[in-house]
C-alpha cells in the first residue's frame, strides 16, 4: 500500500514536471513564431534574413558571445536605441540604430527569435523579463 | 528563269541589309520612357525617326570631392538609385543587395552605379566617403553622388522614380527603392525593385544582356 502510494505521488510529481517544460515549451514556440513575423518586418531590412549585417556599416547578429553578455541590455536597445562604438565579433561599429517603437511583448518575441536563431542558443526571453529588464535602461 | 534567280537574289541582298540596319532596334531589353517621332532631312530627304527619352545633363559631387557631370558617363552602362545614409527603412537593403552588382562588375571598366544622396545636407563628401568605405567599396566603379537637392529631386524624375522630403517618414525622406539601368545611348533600359534579391538578380542577368547589343559594343 505504501509502495503504491509513492509510486503514486512519484508518477504524479513527474507527469506535473513534465507538463510545466511543456507549457515553457509552448511559450517558446510562440514567442519564436511571433518574433519571426517582428523582425521579418521590423529588423530584417538592416540586419538581413540570416542576421548578417551590412558590411561595416551594420553589426551581425551572430554574435552569441556578445549577445549572451548583453543578455539584460539588449531590450534596452531595441527600446531606446543604440549608438556609439560597439565591438561585435572583435570588430568595430559605429553607426546609429533608431528606438524600434516596439512593446514589451513585441521586444521579448523578437528577443526570443534572434537569441534562438543564427547560431545563438539563449532560451525564452519572456515579457516579464523584458519589463524587468527596461525598468534598468540607463 | 535567268531573270527570277536574278530577282529572288536581289530581294535576299535587299532584306539581308534591311536586317542588318535593323539590329540597333532589336534588342531584348526595351527601351523605356516617352519616345517620339523626328522628322529630319537626309542627303534631301525627309527621314523618320524615333527619339528616346534620355537622361538629361547634371552635375554632382561624389564620395572623393570630384566632380561629376553626365558627361563621366559618356560610353558607360550604368545603374542609378536613391538613398541617404542615414536611412532606417529600405536603404540598408537596397545596398546589400547592391554590393552583389558591385562585385560582379567592379572590374568592368565601362560600367557604374551612382547612388544618389536625397539628403546633400547631412550626407556631406566625408559622409559619402565612410559610407562607401563602411559598406566595404573603393575605386571608381560605384559613386556615391551629392549635390544641390532640388537637382537631385528633378533627376529622380527623369529616371521614372519618386523621392520626396516628408517629416513624418521614418529618417524624414520617402523615396522608392528602384534600381534603373541606363545605356550608352542614356536610354532608361529597366527599372528594378532594389529591396528584393530576385529582382536585383534579374538586374544583373540583364546588364549581361546589355553589354552584347551592338549598339553599346562600340566605343562610343
Amino acid at each position: 500500500m505504501k509502495t503504491l502510494l509513492i509510486a503514486g505521488s512519484f508518477f504524479i510529481t513527474m507527469l506535473i514536471i513534465a507538463s510545466c517544460q511543456s507549457e515553457q515549451q509552448v511559450d517558446y514556440n510562440r514567442y519564436y513564431s511571433a518574433g519571426a513575423a517582428v523582425y521579418q518586418s521590423r529588423c530584417q531590412n538592416c540586419h538581413g534574413d540570416k542576421g548578417e549585417g551590412l558590411a561595416a556599416l551594420i553589426p551581425p547578429l551572430t554574435d552569441t558571445v556578445f549577445l549572451k553578455a548583453n543578455r539584460h541590455q539588449i531590450a534596452c536597445y531595441l527600446e531606446n536605441g543604440l549608438k556609439g562604438k560597439i565591438t561585435i565579433h572583435n570588430k568595430e561599429f559605429n553607426g546609429i540604430m533608431p528606438s524600434t517603437g516596439l512593446s514589451p511583448i513585441e521586444i521579448a518575441q523578437v528577443l526570443t527569435y534572434v537569441t534562438n536563431s543564427f547560431g545563438n542558443k539563449a532560451g525564452l526571453i519572456n515579457s516579464d523579463e523584458v519589463e524587468k529588464d527596461l525598468k534598468g535602461c540607463e | 528563269m535567268k531573270r527570277t534567280r536574278a530577282l529572288i537574289l536581289s530581294i535576299g541582298v535587299t532584306s539581308t541589309l534591311l536586317a542588318a540596319c535593323n539590329t540597333g532596334h532589336n534588342n531584348a531589353l526595351p527601351i523605356y520612357g516617352n519616345r517620339e517621332p523626328v522628322t529630319k532631312m537626309v542627303n534631301g530627304k525627309s527621314v523618320t525617326d524615333t527619339a528616346y527619352q534620355t537622361i538629361p545633363a547634371f552635375r554632382f559631387v561624389n564620395q572623393y570631392g570630384d566632380s561629376i557631370t553626365n558627361k563621366d558617363l559618356n560610353g558607360k552602362i550604368y545603374v542609378a538609385d536613391f538613398f541617404f545614409t542615414s536611412c532606417p527603412s529600405i536603404c540598408p537593403v537596397m545596398h546589400r543587395n547592391m554590393l552583389n552588382v558591385y562585385k560582379e562588375f567592379k572590374n568592368v571598366s565601362d560600367f557604374r552605379i551612382l547612388s544618389h544622396s536625397i539628403d546633400p545636407k547631412y550626407d556631406s563628401v566625408a559622409v559619402l566617403k565612410k559610407y562607401a568605405d563602411n559598406l566595404g567599396v573603393s575605386g571608381n566603379t560605384w559613386w556615391f553622388l551629392q549635390g544641390k537637392k532640388e537637382e537631385t529631386y528633378k533627376l529622380a524624375g527623369n529616371y521614372l522614380t519618386a523621392v520626396a522630403e516628408d517629416k513624418t517618414a521614418p529618417g524624414g525622406y520617402v523615396h522608392q527603392g528602384y534600381f534603373i539601368l541606363i545605356d550608352k545611348q542614356k536610354r532608361i533600359r529597366g527599372t528594378y525593385d532594389g529591396t528584393l534579391p530576385d529582382q536585383v538578380g534579374k538586374l544583373i542577368a540583364d546588364i549581361k544582356e546589355l553589354q552584347t547589343e551592338p549598339d553599346q559594343t562600340l566605343a562610343q
